[in-house]
Formats: C-alpha cells, sequence, structure tokens
C-alpha cells in the first residue's frame, strides 16, 4: 500500500515534471474498452503557439459538446519529440481511447504512436503528417503543397503576365510544412528551385524579427523584384517591415489564416493569405474519436480540411474569399 | 632569427592584453573592406545604417552581458528577461497605462531580476550559471504565460516603438533614437568602467576577488550592484527590440542569450572575467550583423553563415588563450 502510494506520488511529480497538463477533465480509474465513452487526448507542438491554443480549445469544446472526456498536453517548444512521447506514454497509461496528435517532426514520434496503437489506442495526426503518412489512422490536416499552390497560382494572375522577379522567405529548414509550402508556391507560380527568377531565398524559422533581418540584407543585394513568398504570417509582417522602409510596395502573397494576418491583407501590407482551418480539423479529430469509441470504426487516409485564399483583391481563376468573409473565420485573437 | 621570432610573438601576445578592444576593431575592418570590395551593394549608407539598427537589440544585451563577464560571472536569462519585459510593456500599452509608465515598469521588472541574480550569486554564493540558467527556464516561461499564446502588438507610433523612428543627419546619414541612445549608453558605460572607482572595482572583482576584498573592495556590493545596472540595460534592450518590431513575441530572440555571449566573446572581453572593454563588444556585435548581412549579399546560404559565425568565436577565446599564455 506504501509502496503503491509512493508509486502514485512519482507518477504525479514524473507527470509535472514531463510538462505542461493543460487540462484534464476526469480523474480516476479508465473506462473499459467498449463502453462508448471516448477519451480523448491531445498532444500539440507547444502549448503557446495561437494556432494550438485554437486547436486546443476547438478540441476541449467539440469534446465538451460530444461528451467525450479530453485532455491536452504538449511539446515545450517547436521541436520537442521527447516531451511529446512523454505526452503520448502518460496517456496510453491513463486509458485514452484517442489520442490527436501534432507530431514536432514526421519522424520523432513515430515509436510511441506504434506503442500507443498496439495498445489499441486509435491516432490521428492533425495539422502535420508523420512520415510514413500510414504510421498513424488517420491524418485531418491542411494539404500544405495545395496551400502554397494556391498563393502560387494568385501571385502568378497577380502579376497579370509580367515574368516574375521573387525573394522566398522560407520557414525552417528540413521542416516538411515549410517544405511543402514552398513546393506548393513554386508549382503555382509555375518556377522550379534554382531558377533564375527567383531573386533570393532564407530562412526565417517563421520568426518576424529574423524574417526582417533576412529581408533587409536580400533587398541591399537586390530590389530588382516583383514578388515575394512568405513561408507564414508573421514572415510576411517582418517581409513588409523591410520593405516599407526602402519604400518598395511589392506583391506579396503569405500562409495561415490568424486573425492578425487577415487584418494586415485588409490594411494592405500584403495581397493575400491563405487561410487553413485548425478548428475544423479539432472538430473533425473529436468527432472521430467519438465515433470510434461508440463503433470501432476508424477513419483513414490524409483528410484535408481545406484552405482558402483570403484577399480583396480578387483575381480571375483565382477563388477566394474577402477579408471580411476572413475575420468570421480566421483563427486566434480577433 | 628564431628569437626574433619569439620575441614578435611576445610583443603581440601583449599588444592584445593591453588593448583588448583593438582585435576585435581590426577583425571588422578587415570584414568591412572584404565586403565592400566583393559586392557593390555592402558600403552604400543605407546598408551601414542597417547593419548598425540590426545589431542594437544583441548589442544592447551584450553590453549588461559585458559587465557581467567582467565579474567572472554569465548571464543565461537576459534574453528571457528582455522578452518578459517586452511583453509586459506591450500588455500594458494595450491595457491602456500610459506608454512611459509601462517602459519604467518594465525596466523596473528586469533591474529587480537583476538584484535577485545578484543577491543568489554574493549572498547565497551560488554559481551565476546556475541561478540564471534556472532564471532562463522560468522567465520564459513566464512570459508565455504573460502572452497568453498571443503576440501583442503595439502601435508604430507610440513611446514604445519610439526607438526605431529614423531621422537623417546632415541630409543623407540615417540613424534612428535607437543608435543614439546605444552610443549614449556605451559612453556611459566606457567612462563608468575606465574613469570611475566603481569601475576599477568590477575589474578588480574580476581579476582576483580575494586581493580586491584584501584591498577594501567590498566585493559583494560591487557585484550586486553589477547584476543590479545590467539588468536596467536589459529592460532598455526590450525598448530597443520594441523599436525594431513593434509586436512582442514570446518566441522571439529564444537564442538572444547565447548571441550576446558571442558578441562579448568576439568584442575580446576574456570570459575568466577582469579583463575587456564596452568597445570591443560593440564590435563583436557589429561583426556578426556585418558578416551576416555581408554574406547574404554574396549570396552565402545561411546554414554556412552560422558556421563561419561559430568558427569566429573558437577562433576569439583561441587568440585571448594564446594571448594570456604568452604573457
Amino acid at each position: 500500500m506504501r509502496q503503491r502510494s509512493l508509486l502514485c506520488l512519482v507518477t504525479a511529480g514524473l507527470l509535472a515534471v514531463s510538462g505542461c497538463t493543460v487540462e484534464r477533465h476526469w480523474g480516476g480509474s479508465s473506462a473499459p474498452a467498449g463502453s462508448g465513452q471516448a477519451k480523448v487526448g491531445l498532444v500539440t507542438k507547444t502549448e503557446t503557439n495561437p494556432y494550438f491554443v485554437e486547436l486546443r480549445n476547438a478540441a476541449s469544446a467539440a469534446a465538451q459538446a460530444q461528451g467525450a472526456e479530453f485532455m491536452a498536453l504538449a511539446g515545450q517548444f517547436d521541436g520537442d519529440n521527447d516531451g511529446q512521447v512523454r505526452a503520448i506514454e502518460n496517456m496510453v497509461q491513463q486509458g485514452v481511447t484517442t489520442i490527436l496528435i501534432t507530431p514536432n517532426s514526421s519522424t520523432g514520434v513515430l515509436a510511441a504512436i506504434e506503442r500507443a496503437r498496439q495498445a489499441g489506442v486509435m491516432v490521428i495526426a492533425l495539422d502535420t503528417a508523420t512520415d510514413p503518412a500510414d504510421a498513424v489512422d488517420a491524418t485531418y490536416a491542411t494539404d500544405n503543397v495545395a496551400a502554397g499552390r494556391q498563393q502560387g497560382a494568385y501571385v502568378k494572375a497577380a502579376l497579370a503576365g509580367s515574368a516574375p522577379k521573387v525573394i522566398m522567405i522560407d520557414g525552417t529548414a528540413g521542416s516538411t510544412v515549410d517544405t511543402y509550402r514552398h513546393n506548393g508556391f513554386l508549382e503555382g507560380i509555375g518556377l522550379r528551385d534554382g531558377d533564375p527568377a527567383i531573386v533570393g531565398r532564407d530562412n526565417a524559422n517563421g520568426d518576424q524579427s529574423i524574417a526582417q533581418q533576412k529581408m533587409e540584407n536580400l533587398l541591399q543585394r537586390s530590389t530588382d523584384l516583383n514578388a515575394v513568398y512568405t513561408m507564414n504570417e508573421p514572415t510576411a509582417r517582418g517581409a513588409y517591415a523591410a520593405l516599407q522602409a526602402r519604400g518598395l510596395r511589392i506583391l506579396m502573397g503569405s500562409i495561415d489564416g490568424g486573425c492578425q494576418g487577415v487584418q494586415n491583407v485588409r490594411d494592405g501590407q500584403y495581397a493575400a493569405t491563405v487561410m487553413q482551418f485548425p478548428r475544423k480539423m479539432a472538430e473533425e479529430g473529436v468527432a472521430a474519436a467519438v465515433r470510434y469509441a461508440k463503433t470501432g470504426e476508424k477513419p483513414s487516409g490524409f483528410i484535408d480540411t481545406g484552405s482558402v485564399v483570403i484577399t480583396d483583391r480578387p483575381m480571375p481563376g483565382v477563388p477566394s474569399q474577402d477579408t471580411t468573409w476572413g475575420l468570421q473565420n480566421c483563427w486566434g485573437t480577433k | 632569427m628564431t628569437a626574433s621570432t619569439v620575441e614578435r610573438r611576445e610583443s603581440l601576445g601583449e599588444f592584445f592584453l593591453r588593448a583588448p578592444a583593438i582585435g576585435p576593431a581590426l577583425a571588422l575592418v578587415v570584414a568591412v573592406v572584404v565586403f565592400s570590395l566583393s559586392t557593390s551593394t555592402f558600403l552604400e549608407l543605407d546598408n551601414l545604417s542597417l547593419v548598425v539598427e540590426q545589431s542594437l537589440v544583441v548589442g544592447t544585451l551584450a553590453l549588461g552581458q559585458t559587465l557581467i563577464i567582467l565579474t567572472a560571472g554569465i548571464d543565461l536569462s537576459n534574453a528571457a528577461a528582455m522578452v518578459l519585459a517586452t511583453l509586459l510593456m506591450a500588455k500594458l500599452l494595450v491595457g491602456g497605462v500610459p506608454g512611459g509608465l509601462a517602459l519604467i515598469l518594465g525596466v523596473l521588472v528586469t533591474a529587480a531580476l537583476g538584484l535577485v541574480t545578484g543577491s543568489l550569486v554574493t549572498r547565497v554564493k551560488l554559481p551565476p550559471f546556475i541561478v540564471t540558467l534556472g532564471l532562463f527556464t522560468m522567465l520564459t516561461a513566464a512570459a508565455k504565460l504573460v502572452a497568453d499564446g498571443q503576440a501583442v502588438p503595439i502601435a508604430p507610433g507610440s513611446l514604445l516603438a519610439w526607438l526605431g523612428t529614423r531621422r537623417y543627419l546632415f541630409g543623407g546619414i540615417p540613424v534612428t533614437y535607437g543608435m543614439t541612445l546605444a552610443l549614449v549608453m556605451y559612453l556611459v558605460l566606457w567612462y563608468a568602467l575606465t574613469r570611475t572607482a566603481w569601475g576599477k572595482h568590477v575589474y578588480a572583482v574580476g581579476n582576483a576577488p580575494e586581493a580586491a576584498r584584501l584591498s577594501g573592495i567590498k566585493v559583494n556590493r560591487t557585484i550586486v550592484s553589477v547584476y543590479l545596472v545590467a539588468g536596467l540595460i536589459f529592460g532598455i534592450a526590450a525598448w530597443q527590440a520594441l523599436g525594431r518590431v513593434p509586436n512582442a513575441d514570446p518566441n522571439a530572440y529564444q537564442l538572444g542569450n547565447l548571441d550576446s555571449i558571442t558578441a562579448v566573446v568576439l568584442g575580446g572581453t576574456s570570459l575568466f572575467g577582469g579583463r575587456g572593454s564596452v568597445f570591443g563588444t560593440m564590435m563583436g556585435a557589429l561583426i556578426v550583423t556585418v558578416l551576416r548581412s555581408g554574406l547574404t549579399q554574396l549570396g552565402v546560404d545561411s546554414l554556412y553563415q552560422d558556421v563561419a559565425t561559430g568558427a569566429l568565436v573558437i577562433a576569439a577565446v583561441a587568440v585571448d588563450r594564446l594571448a594570456r599564455r604568452q604573457k
């Protein structure tokens, strides 16, 4: 008995250390299999990125609405594979029926996911796919190649026939989301990596101040450009500050659909952003978890939750919504 | 032949010891000359101004870091304290507090943190590395808690963003208020370190604390004062950061602490305390930004830029060690 309470204490301590129990709506024993009661665990990359805050709040609300139990854990920083592995292990330990996870790296947490699935837990990737994709039961995410392609198609249309001269401000070297968006953009605008039409490119890790500095340095090299690709909206804000300081008005596109980003588009800082829908990912993931608990039925494959171009200057051939619609559907604080 | 070689090396070592800012100044000049010759764009007034502007935040952090390293300490929490201060200032401003008051409150918080660090180092005798490592973790979390998942944009026209305002001196030289403030801070600290009793005490404490104590210097009080002043400087770095990017972001400057140490080390200040100068640090901060700007204009991938910066840091410390050995 005493040993057992000691074990509880140690477990509680480890849980505290392993980080960041954000929400736990249940206590006590795990639901027996087949009881129909869904217990959903959400593992995000970090707790503080507004995108993941939206994901978490939406999943929590959906779980409450559908009578599922819900807990959320997160890594401590972008790239914290170890923290995510611990989160998965803790959730399996506590008898979740489904884990929804935005994996920090496509390969870093595969072993832990495999163990969870062997223990009978359904695992769904949200937002970011695993590699290989069938390491999880299903993926609910933005098709980032398609999102990048839409940005590229918009920029191409807005250039109205003039030959593109592009600066690309990418995210983090080696990240799949960044690579997909980058490749999609090139596809949409009709260029290849290494094309001389790409007058400059650099990584800014999605950080506004780094993006500003990189853009300033690239502009010093050449201001002969007519379009800018940015990997996300903080990057676009940094790039815009650098362009504005030089008095340049350059056609710029971005991706994300955060409310601040949509507002930036409305204010004319950049022409368009491609919105993705974290709330939809979370809601559909929770719905799948509830279905699984009731019927044992699992979704499979890649389920695209869609992306939409947001702009107040629509281009023929590129379907889009205006910023008023964008502000109604954006994620993060309005 | 051999004798003369040895003699020349000895005098070179002594030279570096006498004037620690000479090495970095030479490196900076060489880098500027190389980039001016190899690109047509580097040596433009606008670009040179930009390079200075890009180095301001890390340069200001490095200024406080210099004081601490002069006492043979180190601060791993400075950038985290700065980021926390940017968020506090921005949140207060958005909440309706006047900009001036928000600024003062933010600076007071970082100064108080400096006081806490200094007290733990002197009274509890904890190594500065450990104290600031713990603070780094706590302050990073605190900034994220304050931010609640959201970056906080502030109006570009507000006092908190004022340091980013650009003016043209003599009709053509672009200068921001942030640069002016940095220059004033460097001059004040240069004066305090080289022309006042306090400055002599700081160097003495870093060189040989026991000797300093025996000669009547209040070692603990000096060290606490250094952390307090450094804390004030980190608060001003937060103001610089908001001038540069008027958007307080809990995820910004994750490597700011290491960047500040890089600048100090490149500036010729010894990590073992007691030797170094604020102007060396100024050079060190500039060297990193000059390298990044110039290499970008040459079209060098940013990962190779990181490799170059890292190699330079190791080389700088090697020079420091060799110079000491030859003394």
